[in-house]
Order: structure tokens, then C-alpha cells, then sequence
């Protein structure tokens, strides 16, 4: 079967075929104990590969040194702690139901699917929900500062998505805190021994032997040498794409590199154009931006959405009165208000926008307003909870949030999408197993807030640990790496990184990149239509085609090369960006952070269409074109409804 | 604003290095200083020269990956603030600015503005950690923690890593980045157990790695943009003495 039309073939569809049958609260235990156990002597025997040092990488890489396992870990920074979980503000999910709230394990779950608009597995997510208890009680073992109320127990906070108050924190600096407590448990193993740490060393392909990850190819960032790392299995925790768009929250770093040449080698891809767009960030202030700031969504606990009911009100904020605001969320959302799912709060934004109602330069941006916290809490209290943020806006804008409003706009934040792993977190390579934003798992079509932490950190210190334990029972009988296979994977780099230096045209990686990110943002970002898509199906590849024919690379491929780290990583966008258009092309419905603004109901809501998209989109890469893989999804305990947060 | 920068320019560990004079013209005030030197690197490229090599990634203050010495200041003048959240509206149209790497012998350039901090690592590797592999963990209410002593080992555990308060101590000492560590895990009943051989360890590391010792001068505060406190380096020292006794 194919369809000529999308340029895309259908093959056959996958499944997971490792969680374990019965009721959904057993099979986790079940599986654990189904798990082969490796004999700790054989332990130090195996080699495991760990790519990324964020809270999934470095978890893993901690706890599975902790196992015995040898271990290689690798991050394109200067050190681990740098990994952009370090960035994340707002807090971590975790079903402790401390507040006695009505929160509970299937809760959570419950939240989880119906938040990701019921595209995700149901067995993966109530794991997670499972596990999260347990990651608050490891991190606060570790040192972690969560917030503390006087009685000296864990704070908690509400978040989009949720009626319970179940967001642990460390003020605004969640991320940091829990990444530096994976960061120590990690150097613990690398002063033990058992973690060998690679840093700036950037991984640009995958070996594969007998069909199975055996090693990596990086490049060490200081010297420029390609060198070859060889193991019985690769754990790829390098986060998310969301710099495909050019301009997102991400660290300037974050790349699709390692996860889209395990796709060419074998890996399918799910879900690509699974995009979440995050609807509180500094909105974009001239042409020579090179990143966007978000502002935690925490804010929306306290801070009131808001914009003029006329269009093209230009006067300040403080002379609109009361009556001629209009508090949209609040309007259209009565029941969640200003604390409905992000995608929802984003196509909001994008909507008054349209409608001319937005504020700030452009008419790209809304108010969140503070006035009334102020007035009900006290400036102090504000201070408290968000003090570090406000004072971030300042730098940032030159104004300052305790007098008039933020104005905020939607910003690319997280991608839902990534490579297919089973329940194992195991890819279509065996032997290659994804964790954390990489990976398509847990979140469906729209992650909710402070769900990505609790995934990466389950990932890693809980879930990896066991399923690769089971994979790697058998190593002693997968034999030598083909030297051929090596070879093969060392000159395909090479091969790359000449060509990028020799084309020395007249336009840096950058401006394509930027143009790129523009053509993404405009016809496959927020909202996404037959026609933008085939326009951006049709751009993509004449510009990729003039990328490679006049992009300028200076320098030499030794030593430290910033412009040809970047340009690898611009080559790699551009075909993840096809890919993304044509998945966003195929799935005609909407759901979750997907807009398909030919499917939505009377009012303007996403409309899913449970009867031929309730799968999940697994492609497989060919020189011709991608094969679509489809997972069906069952719903045996989430009743299949249309989200309402009304 | 049109600006003249002096930039450092050191092509890799052994080369001498020297400062470059560069113009940069159309500057917006709302730019990043980053956003501004990326400008000038895009018209370096362009120009068939060598861009000046500067570490960042997160540009929001918090991965610490950013650093450069403006005008003789770690990470600039505008107090509490990392390189990459620093904006062009604080300098003067035609002023002259000028770059500089960290410079401390412990962190060794790699190119231009780029330095080796893996001296940080090795003091954390030494102690830096709560020795608790991933599952044996009680109950997190198990523990209750003093609400002041939570928030007390959260300001000090906001440091970044930056090595600002490295480049801005006379002495090149490592003080103020080891004592926020030995603050953090010190002032919970969590680190407790590990309290003094973590403080021995650690600044005994920090020794080796050849930073100088604390006179108090207090540059590395005045410069540290999440504002690390002087006195987590008098803590430092009682613990490391109680220690070492
Ligand atoms: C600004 C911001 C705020 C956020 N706030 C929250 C929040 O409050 N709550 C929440 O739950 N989530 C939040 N998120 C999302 C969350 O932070 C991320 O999804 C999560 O931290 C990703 O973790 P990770 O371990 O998968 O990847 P990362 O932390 O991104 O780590 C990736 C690692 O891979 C390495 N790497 C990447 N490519 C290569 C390569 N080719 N070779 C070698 N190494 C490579 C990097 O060096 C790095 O070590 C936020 C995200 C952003 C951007
Ligand atoms: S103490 Fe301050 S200046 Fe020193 S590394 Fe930490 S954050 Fe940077
Ligand atoms: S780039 Fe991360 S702190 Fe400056």
C-alpha cells in the first residue's frame, strides 16, 4: 500500500509486545520480575553506552554504574551538569497525594492520558504515575532543596492540567535542582570507577553489528578527532528537537543528531510532529533573537491572562479598566480558568492575536497580571514564589512584572515525539534503548507541565535499569563487533563533515537554520493545514538542497569548530523537518498539541478522530521516502472522550 | 549603538593570544551580549575569518556554561547576572568593551574565549554527593527538614558552576563554588552522615587542582551572579577544620 500523494509508504504495523498482560496496576511488577537478572560478576564485564547527561542520562548512567555495569557517558558541554533539564523552572509531578487532595497513582495516569489527548500508551503511563512516588523520595535522599512549608514537609503547587495539588519545587529552579542531583550521584561514579565521562564529545552516529547497537561514533569538540565506542548496548538520552523551529526554549545546543541517525540507521520515529508549544514565554523581541525564554507556567497559578476587548487598544495596561479587559481563559475555560492544558492556553494566545487583540510590538503578545496577587498576597509573597522569574522578565525586557504586566507568547517548548521504544524503552534496534525527551513515550499529543522531569528521572533511575538488565542477560553470546560495520559508520562521518567544509558558499549554517525555523514556525507550528504543510513539503528540500550547495563552514575539521558543530546539526533539522511535515500532513485530525485547523468542532477545540488516527505514527527511514509503522492504541481503562475544560 | 570591542583571541592552549579590535555596528539595546557577538561571528564567517569561539547553551542564566570577563569584571558589571543575561542596553552607544576568558590557572584556554573548568568536576567527584543509590530511598516526609535550613541549602545550591568567582579572586581561588557544595549537603540532616569527610575531601581536591587559597577579599561574591554568600566559605572552614582534627 502507499499513498504518492504524502510521499510516503505503509508497511506493516508494530506493536509492543513486552508489557505484560493483566490488570494495568500489576504489570510493572510483573515485568520486573519476568526481567532476566545479569549475575553481578558478569556486571563488570558489559559495556553499556549512555548518551546525555540530562535528568534521563544521567540517571541512568548513575544507577546502572551503581549496578556494576561499565559504563561510557557522554554529553556535548563542558561537564553532565550543563544538560538543558538544568533549565526546567516550574516543578516535578509525583502521585504522594501528601496533601490529601483526592490524589492518587490512577489519577495521575488518568490526568496523563487524557491530558495527551488519548495518543499515548496506557500500560507506559500508568508506570510512570507508579514510579513517581518513588523519584521524590530518591531526590529528596539526595540533598535535593525541594520548598518546604513551616511544619517542614514538601511543599506542593497546582499545575496546568490537574484539579490536585501535586507539583513538588525548588522555587523556580526545579530542573537545576533535581539535574544536580543526578549530577552527583553521578560523579560519585565516576570517581568509583564505574562511569567513564566523556564530555564535549558529540555523538554522530550509531553502530550497528549482527543487528544489533554496538557502539558509537562522537566526535571529541576539543580535538576534532572521530573516534569509535564500542559496547553491548546504547542508551540515547539526548532530549528534545524543538530547535528544529530555530527560535524555542531550548539550550542553543539541543539537536536532533543522535536521534535522527539512529533513525537512518534503523530506529523508527514516532510521532514527529508532536509538538508542544508552550504558551508562557518572552515573546520575540527583534530579527537577531537567537533563543526564547520561557516563563514557568507556574505563573498561571497566580498571574490572570488577559487582553483588550477592542482591537488594537495601544493605550498601557494600567489605563484599560477592568470592564474593557477581557480575561479570556477565564471566560472560556470557567472550570480550569487560567490553569487549562498548555496547548489550549496557546491557541488562545495565537486566537485574540488574530483577532488584533494582542499587546506589545507586533500585536504578538498577551498580559499575565499580577495586580491581583499583588493585592491579595502582598508583594512579599509574590516575591517568594516567584521572585527569581520577575527578576528574569526585567533582565530580559527592561520591565519590570511588579508594576505593569508580563507579556507573554506562545514559544516551541518540548517535542512529544521521538524515537518508537516498547515498554522495555527499548527502540526497533535491539540493543538501543531511548529515555527521556528522546524517546515518544509517556506524553501522547501534549505533555502536561512538570510531567517531562518525572518521566526522565522514572526512566532513568527506575525503569532503564531493569529492562536493560533483561537485554543484556544475553550479551555474553552477541560476539565481536564487525570491524566492517565500524568502518562503514566512521567514513559516513567523515564523509559529512568534509563535505560541510568544502562547499564554502556565501550563507552561514546559522541563516539557514533561521529560515528553516521560520518556515516551521509559520506552516507546521501552532496551527497546520493540507496546504501549509504541502508548501512546507515543498520548501524543505529546495532549501536544504541550497544548504549543501552554498552553506559557509570556516575552518578546519581539527580542534574546536563551533560554526561545523552547527552546521551537522542544521543538516540533521532539515531532514527531521521533512519528516515532521509530512507526519503533521498525514494525521488529518487534531489532537493535543497537533492542530489541524480542517478538524475542530463548533468552538474553535481541537477534534480527534478516535476512528482512523488512535495509533501512534512509527516511521521507518528510507532512501525513498518513510514507511508508516502503526501502533494501534487500546484503551481498555481511560474511557476515549473528547477533552473538555470547560 | 555602534561599539568597539577588544576581544581575546588565543588559537588554542599553546598559542600566545592576543587582543583583536573589531567594529560592531547597528546594535539593537535589546539585544543579548551573546546576540551581539553572534552577530559579529555570522559577519567573521562570512568574511572567510576565523569566528571567536565562546561557550554557552542554556541563555538564561542557569546552565553556567557562559563566562567572559567585560570590561575587567566576571561576567560584566550588571551585578547577579550571567554573560548571556546580560543585555546591550546597559553600555553606551560607541563605547569600547573588552573580552576577556577566565583566567586562573586551574582552567586552561581552549580557544579564545573558551576555558577547561573539568577542575569543577573533580571537587564534586571528591565529595560533592550523598551517597544513595537510586531505590533504597525512605519516604520523603520520613525526614522532616527546619523550613529555614531548606531554604537556607537551596540558596547555596543555586550556584552554577560558572567559575566567575574563580576569574574574580586575586588568589584563583575556588572558595566560593566548594563552599556553596559543602553548604548545601551540610545544612540538611540528609548530608550529615558524610559531613566532614565530604568538607576534607573536598577542599583538599580543590588544593590539588591548584587553586589559591581565601583572604577574604570577597571579589567572588561581588561577581558570582546567583549571589553566593561569603560566609558559606567561613562554614566551609569550620567543617573542614572540625575535620580535620
Ligand atoms: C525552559 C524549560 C523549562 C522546562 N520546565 C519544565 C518543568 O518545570 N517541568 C518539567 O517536567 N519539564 C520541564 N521542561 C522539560 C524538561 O526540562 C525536559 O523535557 C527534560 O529535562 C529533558 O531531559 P532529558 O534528560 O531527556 O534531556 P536533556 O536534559 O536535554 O539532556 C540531553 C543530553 O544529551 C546530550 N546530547 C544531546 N545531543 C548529543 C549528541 N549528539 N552527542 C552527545 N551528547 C548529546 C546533551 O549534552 C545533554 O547532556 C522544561 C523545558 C525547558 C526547555
Ligand atoms: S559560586 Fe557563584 S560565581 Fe562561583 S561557580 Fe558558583 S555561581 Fe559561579
Ligand atoms: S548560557 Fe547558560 S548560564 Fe549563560
Amino acid at each position: 500500500m502507499s499513498d504518492q500523494t504524502h510521499g510516503y509508504k505503509v508497511g506493516e504495523p508494530i506493536r509492543d509486545t513486552k508489557a505484560p498482560e493483566g490488570p494495568i496496576e500489576d504489570r510493572w511488577d510483573k515485568r520486573r520480575f519476568s526481567a532476566k537478572l545479569v549475575n553481578p560478576a558478569n556486571k563488570r564485564k558489559i559495556n553499556v553506552i549512555v548518551v546525555g547527561t540530562g535528568l534521563a542520562g544521567g540517571s541512568a548512567a548513575a544507577t546502572l554504574g551503581e549496578l556494576g555495569y561499565k559504563v561510557k557517558s557522554f554529553c556535548y558541554q563542558d561537564t553532565p551538569r550543563r544538560a538543558h533539564s538544568i533549565a526546567a523552572q516550574g516543578g516535578i509531578n509525583a502521585a504522594k497525594n501528601y496533601r490529601g487532595d483526592g490524589d492518587s497513582v490512577y489519577r495521575l495516569f488518568y490526568d496523563t492520558v487524557k491530558g495527551g489527548d488519548f495518543r499515548a500508551r496506557e500500560s507506559n503511563v500508568y508506570r510512570l504515575a507508579q514510579v513517581s512516588v518513588n523519584i521524590i523520595d530518591q531526590a529528596v535522599a539526595q540533598g535535593v532543596p525541594f520548598a518546604r512549608e513551616y511544619g517542614g514537609l514538601l511543599d506542593t503547587r497546582s499545575f496546568g492540567g490537574a484539579q490536585v495539588s501535586r507539583t513538588f519545587y525548588a522555587r523556580g529552579q526545579t530542573g537545576q535542582q533535581l539535574l544536580l542531583g543526578a549530577y552527583s550521584a553521578l560523579e560519585r561514579q565516576i570517581a568509583a570507577g564505574t562511569v567513564e565521562m566523556h564530555t564535549r564529545h558529540e555523538m554522530l552516529d550509531l553502530v550497528i553489528s549482527d543487528g544489533r547497537a554496538r557502539g558509537v561514533i562522537v566526535r571529541d569538540m576539543v580535538t576534532g578527532e572521530i573516534e569509535t565506542h564500542l559496547a553491548d548496548a546504547v542508551v540515547l538520552a539526548t532530549g528534545g528537537y524543538g530547535n528544529v523551529f530555530f527560535l524555542s526554549t531550548n539550550a542553543k545546543g539541543c539537536n536532533t543528531t543522535a536521534i535522527w541517525r539512529a533513525h537512518q540507521r534503523g530506529a523508527m520515529f514516532a510521532n514527529p510532529c508532536y509538538t508542544q508549544i508552550h504558551p508562557t514565554c518572552i515573546p520575540v523581541s527583534g530579527d537577531y533573537q537567537s533563543k526564547l525564554t520561557l516563563m514557568s507556567e507556574s505563573l498561571r497559578n497566580d498571574g490572570r491572562v488577559w487582553v483588550p476587548v477592542a482591537k488594537g487598544d495601544t493605550r498601557k495596561a494600567a489605563d484599560i479598566p477592568e470592564e474593557e479587559r477581557d480575561y479570556y481563559l477565564e471566560r472560556i475555560y470557567p472550570a480550569f480558568g487560567n490553569l487549562v492544558p498548555r496547548d489550549i492556553a496557546s491557541r488562545a494566545a495565537k486566537n485574540v492575536c488574530d483577532e488584533g487583540r494582542g499587546v506589545g510590538p507586533g500585536g504578538l503578545g498577551v498580559y499575565l497580571d499580577f495586580a491581583d496577587a499583588i493585592a491579595r498576597l502582598g508583594r512579599d509573597a509574590v516575591e517568594k514564589k516567584y521572585g527569581n522569574l520577575f527578576e528574569m522578565y526585567e533582565r530580559i525586557t527592561g520591565e519590570n512584572p511588579y508594576e505593569q504586566p508580563m507579556r507573554i507568547y506562545p514559544a516551541v517548548h518540548y517535542t512529544m515525539g521521538g524515537l518508537w521504544v516498547d515498554y522495555d524503552l527499548q527502540s526497533t534496534i535491539p540493543g538501543l534503548f531511548v529515555v527521556g525527551e528522546a524517546n515518544f513515550s509517556d506524553h501522547g499529543a501534549n505533555r502536561l507541565g512538570a510531567s517531562a522531569l518525572m518521566q526522565g528521572l522514572a526512566d532513568g533511575y527506575f525503569v532503564l535499569p531493569t529492562t536493560v538488565g533483561d537485554y543484556l542477560a544475553g550479551a555474553t553470546k552477541f560476539g565481536d563487533v564487525d570491524p566492517e560495520a565500524v568502518e562503514q559508520a566512521r567514513d559516513a562521518v567523515q564523509q559529512k563533515i568534509d563535505k560541510l567544509l568544502s562547499v564554502n558558499g556565501t550563507r552561514t549554517a546559522d541563516s539557514y537554520h533561521r529560515e528553516l525555523g521560520k518556515l516551521m514556525w509559520d506552516y507546521c507550528g501552532m496551527e497546520r493545514t493540507e496546504e501549509s504543510l504541502r508548501k512546507a513539503l515543498e520548501r524543505i528540500p529546495e532549501l536544504r538542497e541550497e544548504f549543501w550547495n552554498n552553506v559557509k563552514v570556516p575552518g578546519d575539521p581539527e580542534g574546536l569548530n563551533q560554526a561545523l558543530e552547527r552546521a551537522g546539526r542544521v543538516a540533521d533539522f532539515f531532514d527531521l523537518a521533512e519528516l515532521m511535515c509530512i507526519d503533521a500532513l498525514h494525521r488529518t485530525e487534531s489532537c493535543g498539541g497537533h492542530f489541524r485547523a480542517e478538524s475542530q468542532d463548533a468552538d474553535g477545540e481541537a477534534l480527534r478522530d478516535d476512528e482512523n488516527f488512535a495509533y501512534v505514527a512509527a516511521w521507518e527511514w528510507g532512501e525513498d521516502g518513510p514507511t508508516l509503522h502503526k501502533e494501534v492504541l487500546d484503551y481498555e481503562y481511560v474511557k476515549m472522550t473528547q477533552r473538555s475544560y470547560k | 549603538m555602534n561599539l568597539t570591542l577588544k576581544v581575546w583571541r588565543q588559537n588554542g592552549p599553546s598559542d600566545e593570544g592576543r587582543m583583536v579590535t573589531y567594529k560592531v555596528e547597528d546594535v539593537s539595546p535589546d539585544m543579548s551580549f551573546l546576540e551581539m557577538l553572534d552577530v559579529l561571528n555570522e559577519r567573521l564567517i562570512l568574511a572567510g575569518d576565523d569566528p571567536i569561539a565562546f561557550d554557552h547553551d542554556c541563555r538564561e542564566g542557569i546552565c553556567g556554561m557562559c563566562g567572559m570577563v567585560i570590561n575587567g569584571v566576571a561576567h560584566g558589571e550588571q551585578r547577579a547576572t550571567t554573560t548571556c543575561q546580560l543585555h546591550m542596553r546597559h553600555f553606551a552607544d560607541g563605547a569600547e568593551i573588552t573580552i576577556e576568558p577566565w583566567r586562573a590557572a586551574p582552567f586552561p584556554v581552549v580557544k579564545d574565549l573558551v576555558v577547561d573548568r573539568s577542575a569543577f568536576d573533580r571537587i564534586i567527584q571528591a565529595g560533592g554527593f550523598i551517597s544513595v543509590p537510586a531505590g533504597s530511598a525512605p519516604d520523603a516526609h520520613s525526614v522532616p527538614v527546619k523550613k529555614d535550613d531548606a531554604d537556607a541549602a537551596f540558596d547555596a545550591a543555586t550556584c552554577i558552576g560558572c567559575g566567575a568567582c574563580v576569574a574574580a579572586c586575586p588568589n584563583g581561588s575556588a572558595s566560593l563554588f566548594t563552599a556553596a557544595k559543602i553548604t548545601h549537603l551540610g545544612l540538611l540532616p540528609q548530608g550529615q552522615p558524610e559531613r566532614d569527610s565530604r568538607a576534607k575531601a573536598m577542599v583538599e581536591q580543590m588544593d590539588l587542582e591548584g587553586f589559591g587559597g581565601c583572604t577574604n577579599t570577597g571579589e567572588c561574591t561581588a561577581v558570582c551572579p546567583k549571589g553566593i554568600p561569603l560566609d558559606t566559605i567561613a562554614r566551609m572552614n569550620a567543617d573542614y577544620l572540625k575535620a580535620s582534627k
